[in-house]
């Protein structure tokens, strides 16, 4: 499966960024292959919609799966409109070790907004 | 510079901002407008006084002015809507929408209505004609008159929509057409901070009247909005209010900058009660009138002199 993780810094040791719009980074992870590759956001300075730009752009790579540990409400929106899946941790983890929680089965998916979103804050 | 040259005069649009929050600025706006409507005897003249509040996220001014709305008008904005069976999903909207209020994502786009900031782009550009416009109200606009015979206009925003300024342009459009426009005076009472809602409020008017207070956070705030007045190329003055707290540092950066000090209000326990009881200042301290009418006065002065070494300069580019 191919994953997202918002991340402050292009590695898989890098610590997740908490939110998932406006991170530096973006690290796609391919769980069968462990290959990754690390974008920079384009959303990152966006002035409103963040998280719907950060979603357009993952949709791109095909990406199958989010990990983020919250998610607002348009982007929510926007990821189960593409068929992306949600899955949040509660605690900061790196990337790597997101993704190995996500694969031992430790990450619950989510459906709705888990914040009532950034816009105009 | 607005161009003078309609037969009939131009009113004289004064916004009052503040930079900060909570510094008064709707105590100023408001002194200065009754000030105006009911000038001291010496007075030569009685100006026509028009007040906007503009502040449609929190609009206070009215329970000073006390006006008696009788027109009102909802404000919308026009956000796309898809019709599926046109669409090809080809992606354009998305890519012209700069504020990413539409998204293509699988088989129809989605539009995120708070996010639409109703420019029609995405509508334009549509090879399909499948998206049309449909009204979104985001809030309403109203006028009345107050009992002093002041012409009061303001806008509010609905709560939960994010944008104020489509309010304030409609507000100020709507307010006061400039073809009938028959006030000599107007009063823009603008929202705190600098950002797009206080830019808008302050666009088109001769003289900005910054409210500050002598603290490190009035100093930092009143930085941000002279850059403002700098930036739209608006002549500027300030009003110290709650004088008497804090420091001088305000009254040095003003020096430095340029920037003439108009009023000082001190601080004092019977001012802050009164406007707490919704007393206008004027009425705790009716000397103040004179005070502010003298600066409206020093404002003229300021503005006749402004304009004078505009002509100057020209001459001396003209010259060369």
């Amino acid at each position: 499966m191919k994953i997202a993780i918002p991340a402050s810094a292009p590695s898989l040791d890098a610590p997740m960024d908490s939110r998932f719009g406006r991170s530096a980074y973006f690290i796609l992870v391919d769980t069968d292959t462990m290959q990754w590759e690390a974008h920079e956001n384009p959303a990152v300075h966006a002035s409103g919609g963040a998280g719907l730009q950060a979603v357009q752009f993952l949709s791109q790579f095909g990406t199958q799966a989010v990990i983020s540990c919250d998610f607002g409400p348009n982007a929510t929106t926007a990821l189960s409109a593409a068929g992306i899946l949600m899955y949040q941790c509660n605690s900061p983890l790196t990337v790597r070790e997101a993704v190995s929680q996500l694969s031992a089965g430790q990450l619950h998916q989510v459906h709705n907004a888990t914040n009532p979103g950034h816009h105009g804050k | 510079m607005g161009s003078n040259t309609a037969s009939t005069p131009r009113p004289l649009r004064i916004a009052v901002a503040s930079g900060k929050g909570g510094t008064g600025k709707t105590t100023v706006a408001v002194s200065l407008a009754l000030s105006l409507i009911e000038p001291p005897p010496t007075a030569t003249s009685q100006p026509q006084v028009a007040f906007l509040d503009c502040d449609v996220e929190g609009p206070n001014a009215h329970l000073y002015l006390r006006p008696i709305f009788d027109r009102r008008e909802d404000v919308v904005i026009l956000v796309p809507e898809v019709d599926a069976s046109k669409c090809t999903v080809c992606g354009k909207c998305a890519e012209v929408c700069q504020y990413h209020a539409i998204l293509v994502l699988g088989t129809t786009p989605l539009v995120f209505p708070h996010l639409c900031h109703g420019c029609g782009s995405c509508a334009q550009i549509c090879p399909e004609n499948a998206i049309s416009e449909q009204p979104h109200p985001i809030g309403v606009v109203e006028a009345g008159i107050t009992p002093h015979g002041i012409f009061f206009a303001r806008g509010m925003l609905q709560a939960g929509e994010p944008l104020a300024t489509p309010i304030i342009r409609r507000l100020k459009q709507w307010a006061i057409p400039p073809s009938t426009s028959s006030h000599s005076v107007i009063i823009f009472d603008a929202p705190p901070g600098t950002s797009c809602p206080v830019v808008e409020t302050a666009r088109g008017a001769d003289f900005l009247l910054l409210v500050t207070e002598p603290t490190p956070f009035g100093l930092h705030d009143l930085r941000l909005a002279a850059q403002v007045a700098g930036e739209l190329g608006i002549p500027a003055g300030v009003v110290i209010n709650r004088d008497g707290i804090g420091d001088e540092s305000v009254a040095s950066f003003c020096a430095s900058a340029g920037l003439p000090i108009l009023m000082r209000i001190p601080f004092q326990r019977a001012i802050s009660e009164g406007i707490a009881q919704g007393r206008a200042l004027l009425d705790i301290h009716p000397e103040y009138r004179t005070g502010f009418w003298n600066m409206f006065q020093h404002i003229q002065d300021l503005l006749a002199h402004h304009s004078q070494m505009g002509t100057l300069r020209q001459l001396a580019t003209d010259s060369q």
